[in-house]
């Protein structure tokens, strides 16, 4: 006879990148209701491999590997319309911005300064430069 | 209130049309400040990881060398050196046990605990000129510019540092200078910001949203105060028209070159060359333009 | 040490590379190393503490702080832990300064990298020579060329800045191109150099070269052990006797 389980627990492994996220973001994933007044609100939604509230739904069961692939956390631009509308206050921002951190802290970055075309390096003022690089590379 | 300058990394180069029209401008209107003599790049963005402090290490050196040169107050035109400052101020208020973290890893500097303030240049003239005074002090008002507004989201998210709530403070200031205002849905949003350098196509599906919006509203011109909006809506606007054939091109200014001229202020200072050429003909179209000459 | 003997030294304990060696005291940290034994061939040069080479990095016991300074400068100290860095590995960039130009665009093109500075000061505070390293980084993320080579005029490329950076900046190439630009392409030309380059390309020094040519090693010994010096301590009215070379 086969059991079926009535909770399927999240992954030791997975329990501790969820911790890691929720130190470096300081928010509680879990007061998420799933009202997707974020995704509603963002600007770069349409760009990213799911809606940031689908992101939050998956991290809740902890299934950060598939909200790292769908490169919210890159694609984030830190505008904070989700955060000031977020009736749950949850700063979402910062909760994508520990996921891209994840990748960061592995010394790894999410963009090449050496393939930055030399137009670009350039025409694009230092401002831009000086964001990309700190929200992007490690 | 003793007040510095704090220029940022791209007002010396590529925003020299920000800081050059904004300084005539406060001179014009007889108001004195003095860039801080030693400062840094602010770091552009404030750092959300709860966890790390040393990206606010910039932020808040700026904020210790206005407290050395006596100043109680930092005044900065571009958006994010406002928001980046004024969320670093904030956190050395507010949280006591980074506060004391931060001012020992800068053991070289003496401690900060807040003690200035820091004001963008919008809220400035509001507060210290006065939209009233400064209607009078126009000279050349902008009657025929159709101007949307564009907030962007520095100068207003999150909510403690937010230079209005429900903000019409850029409305504001362009009914002053004479302009007309138009509604642009887009006013209060991001313009991609440095996705532009990591993720161009990105950045231009959002060029695309707020330029269908620009359009529908009916402005000839956009105002804006951040050089990291301006690279986006103006200097890559020609890239987003060549592929939306539906588009139509809008001149983007900084408000502070709008004020310039309505101040009368000589068209050289304002460097219009950095804004492409047809801003700066739909203002000599408009016959807006004093030249130096003249 | 002069006259003293051995047994009138009074001895301190150092450790070189994590080995501890009894050296005398007074010694300056290259003079050390050489006493304990070591034979430097990279990470010495001029011993005037000029040329950069001999960079170290050194800790005192029970203190967290890291200390540097130039061996052939700085003298040891009793339980200091110290660790010669000859050579730090910094990017370089490569460029034909002829077809550069002197804008802040040339250095963020070649060393977009400068834009991961935070800010940390680390820099500053391990510079043996005091140059404010942080600033000129600042200055010349604003673009503000000829600034920043003035901040960073006594950088004698030994590298620690870019040992110490942790958005692995290399702080002393981006510096020397910037006082390249600015000496080559922004500051007022010399006249009298260019005058001097003239009367060299015109042969007015072609018989002195062939003579020294001529000379085999003992006479080229004792011209060079006889050359005229400009004293330490001399006036600005100062002129050499042999004033054939200088400019009329």
């Amino acid at each position: 006879m086969t059991q079926v389980p009535i909770f399927n627990p999240i992954a030791s492994q997975d329990k501790a990148t969820l911790e890691k996220i929720a130190l470096i973001s300081g928010q509680d994933i879990y007061q998420c209701m799933q009202c997707g007044t974020c995704s509603s609100v963002c600007p770069m939604v349409e760009t990213m491999g799911m809606t940031t509230r689908q992101g939050i739904h998956l991290l809740q069961f902890g299934k950060t590997a598939a909200v790292m692939d769908a490169r919210i956390g890159e694609l984030c631009a830190s505008c904070h319309s989700c955060m000031v509308r977020c009736p749950r206050g949850i700063d979402v921002a910062k909760v994508y911005d520990a996921v891209r951190q994840l990748t960061l802290r592995e010394n790894i970055n999410l963009i090449d300064l050496n393939e930055i075309p030399k137009e670009t390096l350039t025409d694009a003022p230092q401002i831009a430069f000086v964001s990309s690089f700190r929200k992007l590379t490690s | 209130m003793k007040l510095a300058y704090y220029p940022g990394c791209t007002l010396k180069t590529k925003a020299r049309n920000l800081e050059d029209s904004a300084l005539a401008a406060l001179k014009a209107l007889s108001i004195e400040v003095k860039e801080l003599d030693r400062w840094n790049c602010c770091g552009a963005v404030f750092s959300l990881a709860d966890d790390d402090l040393i990206h606010h290490i910039a932020p808040v050196r700026n904020l210790i060398r206005a407290q050395e040169e006596g100043c109680e107050g930092i005044l900065t035109l571009c958006s994010q050196c406002y928001n980046t400052l004024a969320r670093a101020h904030n956190l050395m208020i507010d949280d006591e046990e980074k506060r004391d973290t931060i001012n020992r890893f800068m053991d070289e500097e003496p401690d900060y605990k807040g003690e200035v303030q820091v004001i963008h240049y919008l809220t400035y003239l509001r507060d210290h000129v006065g939209w009233d005074a400064l209607r009078e002090k126009v000279k050349t008002p902008l009657r025929d510019l159709r101007v949307a507004p564009f907030y962007g989201c520095s100068l207003l998210r999150p909510d403690d540092v937010a230079i209005e709530k429900d903000p019409t403070i850029l409305e504001e200031f362009l009914s002053a200078l004479g302009a007309q205002t138009v509604s642009l849905t887009e006013a209060r949003e991001c313009c991609g910001s440095y996705q532009s350098l990591a993720n161009p196509d990105a950045e231009q599906q959002r060029l695309g949203k707020i330029f269908g919006a620009v359009n529908r509203s009916g402005a000839n011109a956009i105002a804006l105060s951040c050089p990291m909006c301006e690279y986006n809506l103006g200097r890559q606007q020609h890239q987003l028209l060549e592929q939306n054939a539906n588009l139509t091109a809008t001149p983007t200014y900084y408000f502070t070159q709008l004020l310039a001229v309505a101040l009368g202020i000589e068209a050289g200072v304002c460097h219009f060359d950095l804004n492409g050429k047809p801003a700066f003909e739909l203002l000599k179209e408009k016959s807006y333009i004093v030249s130096a000459a003249s | 040490m002069g006259d003293k003997k051995q047994d009138e030294l009074q001895m301190i304990p150092v450790y070189i590379m994590g080995k501890k060696y009894d050296v005398p005291a007074e010694l300056t940290i290259m003079k050390a190393m050489e006493y304990a034994g070591y034979q430097l061939i990279r990470g010495c040069g001029c011993r005037g503490g000029v040329c950069g080479a001999c960079a170290t990095v050194y800790r005192k016991a029970g203190d967290y702080k890291i200390y540097t300074g130039l061996a052939c400068q700085t003298v040891a100290e009793p339980e200091m832990y110290l660790a010669q860095l000859p050579f730090y590995p910094a990017n370089r960039a490569t460029y034909k300064f002829d077809e550069i130009e002197a804008q802040a665009e040339t250095i963020f093109a070649l060393y977009p990298e400068l834009f991961r500075c935070v800010a940390c000061n680390a820099c500053t505070k391990v510079c043996p020579m005091d140059v404010q390293v942080m600033d000129y980084i600042a200055e010349l993320k604003r673009g503000d060329i000829e600034k920043a080579a003035k901040t960073s005029f006594d950088c004698i490329q030994c590298g620690l800045c870019a040992s110490r950076c942790m958005g692995e900046l290399p702080q002393y190439h981006i510096a020397q191109l910037a006082r390249r630009l600015a000496g080559g392409k922004l500051a007022p030309r010399s006249e009298h150099m260019a005058e001097i380059v003239r009367q060299i390309n015109d042969g007015a020094f072609d018989k002195w070269i062939a003579d020294l040519k001529a000379m085999d090693q003992d006479q080229l010994k004792e011209v060079y052990s006889n050359r005229e010096m400009e004293p330490h301590m001399g006036d600005e009215n100062w002129r050499p006797k042999e004033n054939r070379g200088l400019v009329s």
